[in-house]
């Protein structure tokens, strides 16, 4: 069982909602229902996978979360204290122990800055180290990330892709945070590099003991880092289990068509698999479907789907989903 | 006579830089009603070798230096510009990457399809706009009638791939090439798409080349399967024995690499390295400096595709079967 002591970040009811306006006095007339009431924790040392398509809001729910975007509802505790009534100071101090991993590794870091001070930014930021001191912390740092400390004098520019992302990564682990939100962090290198930096993330989680909230589309490296995974549909978490059972046992109907597209690199398995083809799009975030939010595109949806919300509630040991079918 | 024979193309672009060797003299035969899947990371000259075949290539800075395209017996290296545009459309039709910036966004949907019935296939009107809504209706797209009069921005990614589709299927071309047309969806859509291509491919018996990093996808796609390197052919089979029987050390790395949901590996393969620079190469093997199997005359003598069984070729010095991977001190 878990205690309190060994939860690391729990997250209630979360909701992110971007306003839309209309007109010159900026109308409110509806919402981006980004993330609508998620509720899920992360353990200590333990990397949860955060999956879902494009726009479910996983990557929202993540920099929520971190506070970058500040909760429209809804608590996010970190060591027991509620980050969402935090401000100034002390939230501040308490972003130590939280980073992120971003997805872009040409977008997130400074053009115009050397090495040396995008990894150093954070120690100086936090008045941890200064000067030679602070110098030699980022040349540990990179040597920590597999680069040359000699690169402390150079622009993002000369490197490559997955080099900037172990850059970014330097960065993230400066402060020795405890908890380190990665978004998407090898999708968009090339397939020889994930696998160099995926190992990485798991000797630096197994040498310095920080959680992960993994969050990707890919689910079968999300299945290969995570200990547990939750999927995400359209702001909500639909499923969230121990990878193992999730990947045996899928009980949410979209986990299950999720896991059948999920191309195998293997022409003899290929051949034999049966697919669950989902019809259509996903609806709009503006507009959700009444009831469940994936009741549009169900293969086996029912009459009570299309006017009742489906309760996100344990249906085993450590198994949650969302469904009217489960439980 | 094979449909389509590529024999010893090389595309170079001169930048101020240097000289790229994108395409390094590759050579394969496509026959009626084949799939053939091409695989390679990003700069691997995949989509530069098909932009070749099409004569899509910028000339500055690009050039097509060697080889010949034979398609149907014809060079279309040396065809003049008007017949390579009936090759190309009518023939050979192509669905890029990005669906969001291939299709014009001040036509309608169903405009944009009828252009090319009207210019290919010299249909009046009325005779195009009738067989639009037929092919829109085949590659699934609701409501085929009414949203042929809507605009690329009223359409989802997936159902904009779709138009492309629909669109490169107009003029019954012999041979459609698919450049990574699902990249930039997501999985569920993604299946939907190459279901869509699978059943076209059946009812109307052209040939497909699809081009992707992803080696998922082409297992349960093509028949044939061609990996590049640095712009060279590494290795090409048949596809059940480049998954079951990988002979080119890249090929048996990018294989070991990939994370797998059928199964849970407790650590992944992780290649040494980084692509190379196709900016003035070095001689010898390209894949020399990030390979295990490594030797000497790797570094001197670059290897050219060889039959190893029948049907099953590499481009590479060593036998792995018979050797040790040397790990270098790193």
């Amino acid at each position: 069982m878990t205690t309190e002591n060994e939860i690391l970040v729990r997250v209630e009811n979360l909701k992110k909602y971007f306003p839309i306006t209309r007109g010159v006095f900026q109308r409110h007339v509806g919402d981006i229902k980004a993330v609508d009431g998620v509720s899920f924790f992360v353990r200590r040392n333990e990397t949860l996978g955060l999956v879902g398509e494009s726009g479910c809001g996983k990557t929202t729910t993540g920099r929520t979360i971190l506070q970058l975007y500040r909760p429209t509802e809804g608590e996010v505790y970190f060591e027991g204290q509620d980050l969402s009534v935090m401000k100034g100071e002390p939230l501040r101090r308490m972003r130590r122990q939280m980073q992120m991993i971003f997805q872009d590794p040409y977008a997130s870091l400074n053009p115009r800055m050397t090495i040396g001070s995008i990894v150093g930014e954070p120690l100086e930021v936090h008045n941890i180290a200064k000067g030679k001191e602070k110098r030699e912390r980022v040349q540990e740092l990179l040597r920590l990330v597999g680069l040359n400390p000699y690169f402390i004098n150079r622009y993002p520019h000369e490197f490559s892709g997955g080099q900037r992302q172990r850059i970014g990564v330097a960065r993230a682990l400066a402060l020795n945070p405890e908890f380190v939100v990665c978004d998407e962090p090898v999708s968009s290198v090339d397939v020889s590099i994930q696998a160099q930096i995926v190992n990485l993330l798991e000797d630096l989680q197994a040498q310095f003991g920080m959680a992960y909230l993994f969050i990707a589309h890919d689910l079968s490296m999300v299945r290969h880092i995570s200990d547990r995974v939750a999927v995400m549909y359209l702001g909500k978490i639909v499923e969230l289990t121990g990878r193992a059972e999730l990947y045996e046992n899928p009980l949410h109907p979209y986990t299950q068509a999720l896991l059948s597209a999920v191309p195998i690199p293997d022409p003899v398995i290929e051949e034999r698999r049966q697919r669950t083809i989902l019809e259509g799009d996903v609806p709009s975030p503006a507009h959700p479907p009444e009831g469940c939010n994936f009741s549009t595109r169900c293969p086996v949806v029912m009459d009570i789907c299309k006017k009742e919300d489906p309760e996100f509630k344990e249906v085993g040991s450590e198994h949650w989903a969302a469904c009217h079918r489960v439980g | 006579m094979a449909l389509l024979e590529v024999k010893g193309l090389k595309t170079r672009f001169f930048t101020e830089d240097g000289v790229v060797h994108a395409v390094n003299g590759i050579s394969y035969d496509l026959e009626e009603g084949d799939s053939m899947g091409i695989v390679g990371e990003s700069g691997c000259g995949k989509s530069v070798s098909v932009l070749s075949i099409m004569r899509l290539i910028p000339e500055p800075p690009g050039k097509i230096v060697g080889g010949e395209v034979l398609f149907e017996g014809r060079d279309i290296m040396t065809m003049d510009s008007n017949e390579v545009r009936k090759v190309r459309g009518n023939k050979i039709a192509m669905v890029f990457q990005d669906p969001m910036t291939s299709l014009n966004p001040v036509l309608t949907i169903g405009r944009q399809v009828d252009e090319a019935l009207e210019l290919h296939m010299s249909m009046n009107k009325h005779q195009a706009r009738e067989r639009t809504i037929e092919l829109l209706e085949m590659v699934g797209i609701p409501d085929a009638a009414g949203r042929a009069n809507d605009y690329p921005h009223q359409f989802s990614g997936g159902m904009r791939q779709r138009v492309m589709i629909a669109m490169g299927l107009s003029c019954n071309p012999r041979i459609l090439i698919a450049d990574e047309p699902t990249t930039a969806l997501d999985v569920t859509i993604q299946a939907q798409i190459v279901e869509l291509v699978k059943r076209l491919k059946d009812d109307i018996g052209m040939a497909v080349i699809w081009i992707t990093h992803d080696l998922g996808v082409v297992a349960g796609l093509a028949e044939k399967l061609i990996v590049m390197y640095a712009g060279y052919i590494v290795e090409r089979a048949n596809v059940k024995d480049v998954y079951g029987d990988p002979r080119h050390p890249y090929t048996i790395g990018l294989l070991a690499s990939l994370p797998r949901l059928d199964k849970v590996r407790e650590r992944l393969f992780s290649m040494r390295g980084l692509p190379p620079d196709l900016i003035d190469p070095q001689p010898g093997c390209p894949f020399a400096p990030r390979c295990d199997y490594v030797i000497d005359r790797c570094w001197e003598e670059t290897p050219p595709l060889e039959p190893i069984t029948i049907g099953h070729e590499i481009a590479c010095w060593v036998d792995v079967k018979s050797s040790q991977p040397n790990k270098p001190a790193n």
